[in-house]
């Protein structure tokens, strides 16, 4: 399994636009936002910790339906199934390879982006660490998501529809943290159900994601 | 340990393909299966592999035991050729890919990207894959899609090789392998009679 | 002893249905036509909401049909996930629809309601916003079902996504509550003050006889949709099995 998490890795650098991509429409993203609220520094330091955390779960949107349409299209994936690892653990280490290549650096890049947006000085440490927490359950829903669609054609549309609600509960109650240590809040309770949400989906999702993973490939 | 399959049913997109496949392989056999295109030769060795159930009648074997080599040959083409022999070879818990390099004459291009190879190059490259999986039984679909003359003769001879380490192989193909030795199971006549879909095949024939 | 199962026979299912569907649509008509009509001119208006009110018996009924229809979806993708009952998966594909559609009033109606008495169109109340989330799901739901081209793939892949959407659903009801307090009346009229006529906080015994009713037609007209939408699912599928019949005859 490690041999899979480092391939895709390997993939990912190589080909190009796996790590850039999503760091790049973060980045557009964050601007647009500024372009279009007006540059005010007190509007952007309030609504910076919530512009933040719904770019980076765009952000992340964007690059989920490449976790399977790739291994499916050169017969990767039906090989994968019929290889002794179980199918459990190659949903995850899709997930844990999405999440380095994509959820990670945008963790790291969100308080840099923060300095644009006027973050307060408190907020930078409660985002980095609610994005931290938060991002892995991102990916699994995502992956969850792409197994869903993955024997689809123009599956993206359909993707986004459906991982969109899905993300809900993990958005509010990060947004909820970064927005609290951005105002100096007691952080504790949305950092408690954010982390739950995440261990829950982290342990969960993955045999949801190959239940729909071996009836795709049926 | 003999595979058995006996009365196998397979259907693709709900409607029965095949009914009646009967077939007994030992250590050291081959089958081959002929058939007219669409005649459900992919959609029973996929039943074979494990990736879809069939609609009746028993596979007798481990499907663990089981190699599937697709018409996709699951090759990155930003890798080479070893970086894809050796990450097929850590799935299947081995590390020796050379005498897969040998037995396919891959050893000139084992650092050539696979995205830079010949169709059949990476044919031969999705062969030697067969062989670092380590299992008992090869299910190959149209192995020999763009080989040349010389490099069907290879893939004969690695065959032969698995066969002569106790292994079996089913192989659907249209052209002579040069294993006279193999069975060959003809599927025109296994066509299925039964025009039911899986949804009245559910009631017994009852709904439509 | 006859077993509840064979209904799952789609031609057994469908004569059956045949049979129960008009006393079902007619039982219906009846309950609305009578609630509604009662509802809208047989109550007093309330003190402090003036005649603004009487969307309950729109707005309540739909509410608790676009939650139950999703919970009867999630029980029959069970059923066809463990015993593999065609009729079943067909019939949470038919109450989709409909459950979108209950989705969509009751949003309506609430927004109707809320305009005159919280002074906007849209607030980002909990509950508003938890059946914004439930209508969403319900897309992703029919646009899943729209796009897989094989029938049972597609029954698989919505059943699994009903129960997974359905953990989401209710993480996020409680999510979206932590998120904003929220303006919207309690769940008023199931207590049991309701009848006894208690008219402090709760829905007065005048308005709760017709909102009775009311929900009554909708839990029916409910019933008679999925009867007749499922019965139509069957006779596509039939056409197409017939059709991949006389192709390979």
């Amino acid at each position: 399994m490690i041999a899979l998490l480092r391939r895709d890795l390997t993939l990912a650098l190589r080909a190009g636009g796996g790590f850039g991509l999503g760091l790049a429409f973060y980045l557009i993203l964050v601007a647009l936002v500024a372009f279009g609220v007006g540059p005010e520094g007190a509007l952007l330091a309030r609504i910076a910790p919530g512009i933040l955390w719904v770019g980076a779960l765009l952000a992340c949107l964007l690059s989920l339906d490449r976790i399977f349409a790739l291994d499916r299209e050169d017969g990767s994936l039906e090989l994968l199934a019929t290889a002794p690892l179980p199918l459990e653990g190659i949903v995850t280490m899709k997930a844990l390879a999405h999440w380095i290549t994509t959820g990670l650096p945008l963790v790291v890049a969100a308080p840099l982006l923060g300095l644009m947006l006027n973050l307060p000085g408190p907020g930078f440490a409660w985002l980095f660490v609610s994005l931290l927490i938060g991002t892995p359950a991102l990916s699994v829903l995502g992956t969850f998501g792409a197994a869903l669609t993955v024997g689809l054609k123009r599956g993206g549309l359909l993707l986004s529809l459906i991982v969109l609600p899905l993300y809900v509960p993990t958005l509010i109650f990060g947004a909820e943290v970064a927005r609290r240590g951005a105002e100096g809040l007691a952080v504790q309770t949305p950092l408690l159900l954010l982390a739950g949400i995440t261990c829950g989906t982290l342990a969960l999702l993955p045999f949801a994601s190959a239940a729909v993973l071996r009836v795709n490939l049926r | 340990m003999d595979m058995r399959v006996k009365d196998l049913c397979v259907a693709r997109g709900g409607v029965a393909l095949l009914e009646g496949v009967s077939f007994t392989l030992a250590p050291g056999q081959a089958l081959i299966l002929r058939g007219p295109n669409g005649s459900g030769k992919t959609t029973l060795l996929r039943c074979l592999a494990g990736l879809q159930d069939p609609r009746g009648g028993e596979i007798g074997f481990d499907r663990e035991l089981a190699a599937y080599g697709a018409h996709a040959d699951g090759l990155k083409a930003q890798m080479s050729v070893t970086e894809n022999l050796t990450f097929w070879a850590a799935v299947h818990g081995l590390s020796d890919i050379a005498p897969a390099l040998a037995a396919f004459d891959l050893e000139a291009l084992r650092d050539r990207q696979a995205g830079m190879l010949s169709a059949g190059q990476k044919r031969r490259l999705g062969l030697a894959r067969m062989m670092v999986t380590g299992r008992a039984l090869w299910l190959l679909d149209e192995p020999t899609v763009s080989l040349d003359a010389a490099s069907v003769a290879l893939f004969a001879e690695a065959v032969r090789a698995h066969l002569a380490g106790g292994g079996m192989a089913v192989i659907a193909t249209h052209i002579d392998l040069g294993l006279p030795e193999a069975a060959v199971l003809d599927l025109g006549p296994l066509k299925a009679r039964a025009e039911m879909d899986d949804f009245d095949d559910a009631f017994g024939g009852a709904f439509l | 002893m006859r077993s509840l199962w064979e209904y799952a026979n789609p031609k057994k299912f469908i004569e059956t249905s045949q049979r129960v569907l008009p006393a079902v649509t007619w039982a219906s008509v009846a309950c609305l036509v009578v609630g509604l009509i009662w509802g809208f001119f047989f109550t007093p208006e309330d003190y402090r909401q003036g005649s603004t009110v009487k969307i309950i018996y729109l707005h309540v009924p739909s509410a608790l049909m676009a939650i139950n229809a999703w919970f009867m979806m999630l029980l029959a993708s069970l059923i066809w996930l463990i015993r593999r009952h065609h009729v079943s998966a067909l019939a949470a594909r038919a109450a989709a629809p409909i459950g979108a559609v209950m989705t969509m009033i009751a949003l309506a109606t609430g927004a109707i309601w809320g305009q005159p008495m919280w002074g906007t169109w849209w607030v980002w109340d909990p509950r508003l916003t938890s059946f914004l989330i439930l209508f969403l799901f319900y897309l992703g739901y029919i646009a899943l079902w729209a796009a897989v081209e094989d029938d049972d793939t597609a029954a698989d892949l919505t059943s699994i996504l009903c129960i997974v959407g359905s953990v989401f659903a209710v993480l996020s009801r409680y999510a979206v509550n932590f998120w904003n307090q929220g303006l919207h009346q309690g769940a008023s009229v199931m207590r049991a003050g309701a009848l006894a006529g208690d008219t402090e906080e709760r829905v007065s015994n005048v308005f709760a006889l017709p909102l009775f009713v009311c929900i009554a037609g909708f839990v029916l007209l409910f019933v008679a949709l999925v009867l007749l939408r499922t019965q139509t699912e069957i006779r596509a599928r039939r056409m197409r099995a017939l059709v991949a019949r006389e192709r390979r005859g």
